[in-house]
């Protein structure tokens, strides 16, 4: 029987959003691991972590509380899944800090209740990683498989805020090794000493502050070129973005011939899995990911 | 007391410290600061920030308001966690930083021209205004928030970037004639509203 989940999908996995292709793909994916994802009506922005200036305290924790109301009406007894980084964390922070103040949980449901939602906080929110890592099994994973992605060599990027502060169960925050075990169970090789597993790619902040972001992101692409990768995959998609977008500005600027493609998990599992390129939302890659094409064109 | 020393002894119990502890966001929790430096090692812009978060800390405990205030490093702030993850008193660091910065808008502290302030102001009045993100506005409004001159220059360097974007339908010119929205915008708005209420009437004048 299908596992069924409440499902947060977030604002840059929408149609036409900078992630569509994360929705996309982990669409295929849920779809071969007999995944249900029941989408939460009604869902808002968490505000992420760049919010803070226009949005005080409560205002962003009620922000989310109004998510996970509307989950708790809507889909009873489901756990929340949120494929996107900045979205799960700030769900579950705010979980957390209304279940750690009883005067907070208050003016949240005060808040709320101008909108007719109440909310109860026992729901608990788990990064679709979890599901996949803990629900699912890597066992389960490989037996899918149809199409190993054998020769690849895959820089795994876990990046922050799908690592800290809240990490996946059993994981070191600075080394966690759930995404190599992923790019392995599909058949790659993962590069396990990837120096920049776990190292900030600006976030919001290639916004406002390009040129420093854009060093850090050199850095990223630099380590995983030095490694031989062929690839990077991420699980954010805020990673995804700024890692895979700016290349050709950090060329332009630094002299450096990036090519780098920027893929999802979920992507990866998608051509795994046996199935197309479009399932796999490949035609959403700014960089082509050839390598994986062609496996997808077998 | 004589007047004076009434004065002096307000003065004491409304020090910066106290001041933060009751307005910022996680502000009970600088005085447990150790100034280990740890967290000061590990901010991904650390070289851009004039005063790392022990540093901020140190300064807070030390009455200096106005630096710490209108300073510009917490929004040097990437939101990576990493000094939460390896703090070794617990300090919830990041959420300090996003209170401070905060605190010192709504103090109207913040330096002008602070191209984070910016980006998050236009951010949250993108989210709110709907209740869902539109990429596409919220990246014209960039293009121009530093008025039209570099508006232009940065439109046109990114010019590409945007055409990639739309290419690989990452981002759709469909939003900006609408774009994405939740049904219930006249209950989000209520309730943002009352939460700010909520959260105005806390804040203390301790000066
Ligand atoms: S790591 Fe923690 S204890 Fe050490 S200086 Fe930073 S805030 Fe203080
Ligand atoms: S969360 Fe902010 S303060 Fe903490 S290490 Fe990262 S950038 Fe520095």
């Amino acid at each position: 029987m299908a596992k069924e989940y409440s499902f947060y999908p977030g604002c840059s996995s929408q149609k036409g959003g900078s992630a569509s292709n994360l929705m996309a793909s982990v669409d295929t994916m849920c779809e071969e691991l007999d995944i249900k994802l029941n989408e939460i009506p009604d869902w808002n922005c968490c505000s992420a972590s760049i919010g803070y200036a226009g949005g005080g305290e409560l205002p962003r924790l009620t922000l989310s509380a109004r998510n996970i109301a509307l989950s708790e009406q809507h889909n009873p007894d489901q756990d929340i899944v949120a494929t996107c980084a900045a979205c799960w964390l700030a769900t579950r922070e705010a979980k957390e800090r209304l279940g750690e103040s009883e005067e907070t949980m208050q003016d949240a449901n005060t808040a709320l209740a101008e909108a007719n939602l109440k909310l109860e906080n026992n729901t608990p929110t788990k990064h679709m990683v979890e599901v996949l890592m803990e629900d699912i099994g890597m066992d389960a994973v490989k037996a899918k498989v149809k199409k190993p992605l054998s020769g690849l060599k895959i820089a795994g990027y876990v990046g922050c805020q799908t690592n800290r502060p809240f990490g996946i169960q059993g994981e070191s925050f600075e080394n966690p090794v759930y995404l190599d075990n992923m790019i392995e169970a599909v058949g790659a090789e993962p590069i396990r000493d990837y120096d920049k597993k776990v190292s900030c790619c600006g976030g919001a902040l290639a916004f406002s502050e390009p040129e420093k972001a854009y060093e850090l992101i050199q850095g990223i692409i630099e380590s995983a070129v030095d490694a031989g990768a062929d690839m990077i995959v991420t699980p954010c998609p805020v990673c995804q973005m700024n890692v895979e977008v700016y290349q050709d500005q950090i060329n332009a600027r630094q002299g450096t011939k990036f090519d780098m493609p920027v893929v999802y998990y979920s992507q990866l599992m998608a051509v795994a899995f046996g199935r197309s390129a479009k399932d796999a939302a490949l035609d959403g890659q700014v960089i082509k990911a050839k390598q994986l094409e062609e496996i997808a064109a077998k | 007391m004589s007047d004076m020393n009434t004065a002096m002894s307000s003065k004491y119990r409304t020090s910066f410290l106290k001041e933060v502890e009751a307005n910022v966001e996680e502000g009970e929790w600088v005085k447990m600061c150790m100034q280990c430096g740890v967290c000061a090692g590990s901010c991904p812009f650390g070289k851009h920030w004039d005063h790392p978060p022990q540093e901020l800390f140190m300064m807070i405990r030390a009455g200096k308001r106005e630096e710490v205030l209108s300073s510009e490093s917490m929004w040097m702030c990437t939101s990576c966690y990493n000094c939460i993850a390896r703090c070794p008193r617990g300090l919830p660091i990041t959420h300090i930083m996003h209170g401070l910065a905060n605190y010192a808008k709504r103090l109207g502290k913040v330096p002008e021209n602070q191209q984070t302030e910016k980006f998050a102001q236009i951010f949250w009045d993108n989210i709110t205004k709907k209740g869902r993100g539109n990429e596409l506005k919220l990246g014209l409004s960039l293009y121009f928030m530093n008025g039209l001159a570099t508006g232009i220059k940065t439109a046109m360097a990114n010019q590409k970037l945007g055409l990639n974007m739309i290419k690989t339908k990452r981002m759709s010119v469909a939003e900006l004639w609408g774009g994405h929205s939740i049904k219930d915008t006249s209950g989000l708005h209520k309730m943002l509203q009352k939460a700010q209420e909520l959260e105005d009437a806390k804040i203390q004048d301790l000066n």
